[in-house]
């Protein structure tokens, strides 16, 4: 038995570009002069100097009528209301939990913010509190909505919903959040059995789908249901859906449903998942899964 | 190493995957992520290189210096590492966080390159007693993706393939003092014999079975990880075919070990084997890599990557 090993040059390195014509759009770098100042409007990213507007990021520029913003390409989670994100529980303070959504500041999730596991009706009282590290402890992950945006650009979080919650069994993977594309909906049961969550963070959570939800089971039977080993052919699906995520990631495509499930179908030709963290491989499927959309939206 | 926080689901996911040899991106439990690798990207350095391993960013560079040997060891020069976590790579290497980590990598390596089995100190030797090279190799960590002892041994090996040594053109004594001139030219120069020194290969003991290069995530599942120095086998390093019997099997220089658990003898046993044959396919291919890489660039180098572009 000999391990896989292999290492390339840096001459050899891929370029992970797939846009089909060679028009990239126009970069701003920090510093750069966007435009004379001559009635335009400063937006986000940019800042005004020596009568001349400048970018304050590295990103792209947007323009509405006057305003003009620079979106960065990467940078932290910026919240807004009703977002769906992922996130881990830094911190168990009074009445409240800390958690870390890769934005600026660590998320807060209120205990009047959550409904408990099981549906079961929360008694305002001093055991109540007590029992806030039985719910979440340190560590765990958890989905949830932001509820409210602070003055401070922190954010609030809610699970007032069963879809909401700790998370079960899975893998986390960290993406830039630029590249989530917000759409209705961003639970998704995927065709070949991954349910996966796609944090507006930046955060996805790939878990096997579950076969007979235990919402009613009371809450060991749901603790050791959550314990049970995931078997191969899940695992194996799993981390075929993880080597694409992370080939649409480094050809910096937007992160949606569809194309994670393009990019699956293309992926099949790889028989063995390792093979696919090779990265001419994960071109080829980025590529592929590029082709097919476009071709979608020509449909 | 550097500490993270997961969830007992997710553990319990990784310690399962581990069980069934397979871990959460597809690999086996002997598998290496892919890495890229890049000589001679610092210019004012005797010898540098730069490796990538998944998220884990290391670069090293070597510096020469004239040094008096070791009075127990005067035909011999002398190797010192020293390894700088920067604050870039995680939050807590910031201030003196990094600093504990830094010198028991740097001590690992220095024992690694110890015996002379491994790395032969007697090729910096200038003159027997009075002269010899050092070398400093300077390790700087920039990003920690996971599996960080590994990553070092490999780009420390590479710069020192790498490496180029100026020949000495003139010695003069004076007394009991050697005056020496050095070649000016920086093709005059000879190279390194590296082909023996040591690969560290780190196991992570997750659950009963143990895994190579683990992720970030799979270190903080483990409550103990071995670390096996292995010496490198010199036929990877020559275009000429040798075929020298003695020098093929990999030999351990040393092993290490990281955390709290405790390793049962077998289990100690059987890691050790499973290093030797990692570190055999490891030194595979970093020989191809680096010899492909030396065909590429006879002569000048023509372009530098670097970590742009």
């Amino acid at each position: 038995m000999t391990g896989h090993v292999s290492i390339r040059l840096a001459s050899e390195r891929v370029n992970h570009s797939v846009s089909s014509s060679n028009e990239l759009p126009r970069f701003y770098t920090p510093g750069e002069v966007i435009t004379g100042m001559q009635d335009f409007m400063r937006g986000h990213g940019t800042y005004a100097e020596d009568d001349s507007l400048k970018a304050s990021v590295a990103g792209v520029m947007q323009k509405v009528n006057k305003l003009i913003c620079i979106r960065p390409l990467k940078s932290r989670y910026v919240g807004e209301i009703g977002d769906v994100v992922v996130g881990r529980v830094l911190e168990v303070q009074q009445r409240r939990w800390k958690v870390e959504t890769n934005s600026r500041l660590d998320s807060v999730l209120q205990l009047s913010a959550v409904n408990l596991p099981g549906g079961e009706l929360r008694r305002r009282s001093a055991e109540d509190e007590q029992m806030m590290r039985k719910h979440l402890q340190e560590g765990d992950l958890i989905s949830a909505e932001v509820q409210s945006v602070f003055s401070d650009g922190s954010l609030s979080l809610h699970t007032r919903s069963l879809k909401y919650g700790k998370l079960p069994q899975g893998t986390l993977m960290k993406v830039f959040p630029s590249l989530v594309k917000r759409r209705k909906n961003h639970f998704h049961n995927l065709p070949c059995g991954v349910s996966i969550i796609i944090g507006n963070n930046g955060f996805i959570w790939l878990s096997p789908q579950k076969q007979d939800v235990l919402y009613e089971g009371n809450k060991d039977e749901i603790e050791e249901y959550d314990l049970q080993p995931v078997n191969r052919s899940d695992r194996e699906t799993m981390a075929r859906v993880k080597n694409c995520i992370a080939a649409l990631v480094a050809s910096k495509m937007m992160l949606d449903d569809t194309s994670i499930m393009f990019a699956y179908e293309e992926s099949l030709k790889y028989p063995s998942v390792k093979d696919m963290l090779d990265p001419e491989a994960m071109l080829d499927i980025a590529f592929l899964a590029q082709h097919r959309i476009n071709n979608a939206i020509e449909e | 190493m550097a500490g993270l926080l997961l969830s007992e689901t997710e553990k319990v996911f990784i310690l399962h995957g581990v069980q069934d040899d397979y871990r959460s991106d597809g690999r086996s439990n002997i598998d290496y992520r892919p890495m890229e690798l890049e000589t001679d990207v610092v210019s004012h350095a005797s010898g540098s290189a730069r490796l990538r391993l998944a998220n884990t960013d290391i670069l090293v560079g070597v510096k020469t210096e004239i040094d008096v040997p070791k009075p127990d060891k005067p035909d011999s020069g002398r190797i010192e590492f020293f390894v700088d976590c920067s604050a870039n790579a995680t939050p807590e290497f910031e201030g003196r966080g990094g600093e504990q980590l830094a010198s028991s990598i740097s001590n690992l390596m220095q024992r690694a390159y110890h015996s002379s089995q491994a790395f032969n100190l007697k090729q910096l030797c200038i003159f027997e007693g009075k002269q010899c090279w050092k070398l400093y190799i300077d390790i700087l960590i920039l990003e920690c993706g996971g599996n960080l002892c590994d990553a070092v041994s490999l780009a420390v090996k590479a710069a020192l393939f790498n490496t180029r040594i100026p020949f000495v053109k003139a010695a003069l004594m004076d007394g009991g003092n050697v005056d020496l001139q050095l070649s000016d030219d920086p093709y005059d120069s000879k190279l390194l014999d590296v082909g023996s020194a040591p690969l560290l290969v780190t196991l992570c003991k997750i659950g009963e079975n143990c895994v190579v290069d683990p992720s970030a995530e799979e270190e903080s599942c483990s409550v103990i990880s071995l670390i096996v120095g292995v010496t490198g086998n010199r036929q990877y390093y020559t275009q000429e075919e040798e075929t020298d019997k003695k020098t093929m099997e990999g030999k351990c220089t040393t092993i290490a070990m990281h955390g709290p658990g405790s390793v049962a003898p077998k289990t100690l046993k059987e890691a050790i084997n499973q290093g030797i044959i990692a570190a055999k396919s490891l030194d595979e291919a970093l020989g191809q890599a680096l010899l492909r890489e030396r065909q590429e660039n006879i002569g000048f180098k023509k372009h530098s990557y670097g970590f742009l572009k």
